[in-house]
């Protein structure tokens, strides 16, 4: 048909969208690069004697088990709540949307300190009831404290997908002569194969990365060893080898991934606009099963955090901790904020680079953009310290070189809400301001710039949020005199102040849950 | 049908196209390779033509969205061709529609207006939306409206400026069937009213031959013909703008004068001509009469309502031929097949009068 967007009728990408462009995509590989430099330093004698022992083989195991154990925990928690909110007519589902939704306030670490300050002698368990269990630690305590943050993201998808499902899929299943129960495994099961899998690779990579909870748990696992290693015996090779270890780990699930999706493309086919799902009616005794399900969840999940913080809160006055909590916040806020600038402003180019001007540059720099965001946080961060070490001194421990670090590491966030926005500034939209008399310039404050203010402004909050309560980055990179809240939660508990590590981790709470409150409102205006 | 007194033929045309080309780096050959046209003030004009013919690019250099590689526009005798759109004053409205979705029904209405007084802004937003029957509905934004709505809302905000004339983009391919036939005939009267002289591209030659005064028939990136569509219908200029208007049947012949003999029998023609031609005959330009002598038989029948297709045998050829439906022929019938008319001829032939 004569659409605005043929092949033929392709443009050229003007330079002021190209050069900004492959800057951000070379600076994603930058760090890479440094890292191969320096773990390549070394002869191969050495190497071999660093990477090749059984410890290394011991870390592998931890985080193949830690990563299998949370996604099987958290797919387990996930799936039933997808369904029953989506499928059912469960009353109140609403209601227990969000409230599944919310752990995504509590970040891993914060989910640790609140397993963690459930036990002991002063623990809050003793305290009420009377009855002290061992501080949770290694594989189970990391399982448990990941899994209850993370399966909010598996769940979205799942959610997302069981809306999506056109009923005539399922009803010409039916009409073939499929039972119930062959339609859920014939066609709607491989039919929520591709959002399933993009869950895990989320919460997957997410565990690769992540060290607060780990290192609360004191699991030994390969961010962990990573962080030892820096904190401790400063092996820059040995440290280098770990990172690259732990990018390599990261890159093959992602290829996992893309290879298990490749054979599961579940498009809808055919014009039409698809059907909703009919819901399945659940009676009084299975409803109440139900809410059981989800009030458990949402206890272990939310109640377990908050009532532990309270019961902390409550143990000490608060107001002598406000003048140290306001500076942790501050500290947090000065680097969280210009993150966000720089990320939304490095995301536009590229965002305009794959929707206006769709070319192999473009692609493969919005690929090159999903790099801050693969490799494990600890890594990326080492890579940061390599660099400046080695030719940019003045940069190492610099607010600068945080906030450069944080924003090409969030700049992937940053990327999705304003390419969204790119699309719904359609370009026939900017050819009828042009007919209508508007030059260039105008049509850019009159029409781009209001579709997409949205988009930009979403993105710049999601990294400022996430950028909030971001620990590992924040650890290796840390200013001298830098405490965020991340920081000060995670020394204190680490040392056991449980008291005194409450205000923070209540500050993140709080400041997590905007978040969640952006991603429920971005949602709600999608339904 | 086609009201042509409100065409202003006393000037100068309105707009005048003159050799444009058009080529893209990607694409083989040019996508408009030479087109010229005119449009008289308050004329309608359809470019018609299947995907890939050039006429969406054609549409687009008027708008001033391309800019042609060779070739001339002027508007009002003024050299428009290296114009931006915003300095051309040519209204265009979008396939897609393109409403700001931003912006209110009203707002989206006075968005070309913007250097009028408030006053003036608001009583002409008032205006447009009053002519489109759209009044009630200013305050909504675009995507509570139904495609229908949408698009009388595209035009009103395009017909706001008072435009000379208006670009319109297959702009009933997003409305469905039903819709389609009513709102072409509203926007005719719609442009009408406002006085605007208007080119429309389709590639539905019932929607061209419906709307327009005049229609640009389109192929691989050339006007084949451009007539009003009586003209292009009857006297297609060629065998691809025969086919591609109408069924028609493309018979081999030999002219002798006002005669040309076919496998059937002699065909009056509408010209002199002496030679090898082929003859355009519509359907309906066929009479069917039973006979048992006849020269050809019926082979297979399509019931229409208000009449009948026919496909029939005559010679080597089949033919395609519409009869009432009183008299219905049952498959197998002998039938005698005669022209009504003179009909319509083409190709390699020396024309007498010419």
């Amino acid at each position: 048909m004569t659409t605005l967007v043929t092949g033929g009728r392709k443009r050229a990408a003007p330079a002021i969208f190209v050069i900004p462009a492959i800057l951000v995509g070379l600076a994603m590989l930058v760090p890479i690069f440094y890292l191969v430099l320096r773990a390549t330093e070394a002869d191969f004698g050495t190497v071999a004697s660093l990477v090749f022992r059984p410890r290394t083989g011991q870390l592998l195991l931890n985080t193949t088990a830690l990563v299998a154990g949370v996604l099987i925990l958290a797919t387990a928690i996930a799936a039933p709540l997808a369904w029953l909110t989506t499928r059912t007519s469960l009353k109140g589902r609403r209601i227990a949307h969000i409230l599944v939704v919310l752990p995504l306030a509590v970040p891993g670490y914060v989910m640790a300190y609140a397993l963690i300050g459930l036990s002991g002698y002063y623990g809050f368990m003793n305290t009420l009831f009377g009855w002290t269990f061992p501080r949770p630690q290694g594989w189970l305590g990391a399982t448990l404290a990941l899994s209850l943050y993370t399966y909010p993201y598996i769940y979205l998808n799942l959610r997302a997908a069981l809306g999506s499902i056109d009923a005539s899929l399922e009803e010409s299943a039916r009409a073939l002569g499929a039972s119930p129960r062959e339609v859920f495994f014939r066609v709607t099961l491989p039919y929520l194969r591709p959002a399933l899998f993009s869950g895990w690779l989320v919460v997957g990579l997410y565990v690769i990365g992540d060290f607060g909870a780990v290192a609360l748990m004191r699991y030994e696992v390969f961010s962990y060893a990573l962080y030892t290693q820096y904190a401790a015996a400063y092996d820059r090779i040995y440290a280098a080898w770990l990172a690259l270890i732990m990018i390599t780990i990261a890159v093959s699930v992602i290829w996992w991934e893309s290879k298990l999706r490749e054979g599961a493309h579940f498009a809808r086919t055919g014009t039409g606009s698809g059907v909703r799902s009919s819901l399945s009616s659940l009676s009084t005794l299975p409803s109440v099963a139900a809410w059981c399900f989800i009030a458990l969840v949402a206890l272990a999940s939310l109640g377990l955090p908050v009532s532990v913080l309270a019961f902390w809160l409550s143990a000490e006055p608060l107001l002598p901790s406000l003048p140290a909590l306001l500076t942790s916040f501050w500290h947090s806020v000065s680097v969280a904020v210009p993150s966000a600038l720089l990320a939304g402003a490095l995301a536009l180019p590229v965002a305009v680079m794959a929707v206006r001007y769709p070319s192999p540059l473009s692609s493969a720099i919005n690929r090159l953009a999903f790099i801050g965001y693969a490799v494990p946080p600890l890594a990326f961060a080492l890579a940061f310290v390599f660099i400046s070490l080695g030719f940019a001194r003045p940069l190492y421990q610099s607010h600068l070189l945080l906030v450069i670090a944080y924003s090409l590491a969030f700049l992937a966030l940053a990327l999705g809400p304003i390419r969204a926005a790119l699309y719904l500034a359609r370009p026939s939209l900017e050819e009828a301001a042009r007919s209508l008399g508007y030059s260039p310039l105008s049509v850019v404050a009159h029409v781009v710039f209001p579709l997409i203010r949205r988009g930009v402004i979403g993105g710049m909050v999601l990294v400022f949020v996430i950028a909030m309560k971001e620990l590992p980055i924040a650890f290796l990179l840390a200013p001298t005199g830098y405490r965020s809240l991340a920081i000060t939660l995670f020394s204190r508990t680490s040392e056991g102040m449980l008291v005194n590590a409450a205000p923070y981790a209540a500050a993140i709470i709080i400041f997590s849950g905007l978040f969640v409150g952006v991603v429920l409102r971005h949602e709600a205006k999608h339904d | 049908m086609t009201e042509t007194a409100d065409i202003d033929r006393s000037s100068g045309p309105l707009l005048a196209a003159r050799d444009l080309v058009r080529h893209f780096p990607s694409a083989r050959g040019a996508a408009v390779a030479g087109v010229s046209f005119e449009v008289m003030p308050g004329e309608l004009i359809a470019l018609l033509g299947p995907s890939g013919c050039g006429k969406t690019t054609t549409l687009r250099l008027t708008g001033g969205f391309e800019r042609p590689d060779a070739g001339t526009i002027s508007l009002n005798g003024r050299d428009v061709t290296n114009l931006p759109p915003e300095k051309r004053g040519i209204g265009f409205v979008f396939q897609d529609y393109a409403l700001f979705p931003h912006l209110s029904v009203a707002a989206n209405v006075a968005f070309g207006l913007r250097h009028a007084s408030a006053a003036d802004q608001r009583k002409r937003t008032a205006q447009m939306l009053e002519m489109v029957g759209l009044a009630d509905l200013a305050e909504r934004m675009p995507h509570q409206l139904s495609g229908g709505q949408q698009q009388r809302v595209a035009l009103a905000r395009t017909l706001a400026p008072a435009p000379p004339l208006v670009l319109l983009d297959e702009p009933f391919s997003n409305l469905d069937a039903a819709l389609r036939v009513e709102t072409r005939q509203e926007v005719r009267r719609l442009l009408k009213q406002a006085g605007s002289a208007a080119i429309l591209v389709t590639h539905d030659q019932e929607e061209a031959l419906a709307l327009a005064d005049r229609i640009a028939v389109m192929h691989a990136g050339r006007i084949l013909q451009m007539s009003t569509p009586d003209d292009v219908y009857r006297r297609p200029a060629d065998e691809f703008v025969a086919r591609f208007i109408g069924r028609s049947n493309i018979v081999p012949a030999c002219a002798n004068g006002f005669l040309a003999q076919t496998d059937f029998g002699d065909l009056a023609i509408d010209r002199t001509m002496y030679g090898n031609v082929r003859l355009a005959v519509k359907p309906e330009q066929f009479v069917l009469t039973p006979a048992e002598d006849g020269n050809g038989v019926v082979i297979g029948r399509e019931f229409r309502g208000h009449d009948q297709l026919y496909w029939v045998r005559v010679g080597g050829t089949e033919i395609m031929a519409i009869a009432a439906t009183n008299s219905l022929l049952t498959i197998g019938t002998p039938v005698r097949l005669t022209t009504s008319e003179p009909v319509a001829l083409f190709e390699q032939a020396v024309a007498e009068n010419s």
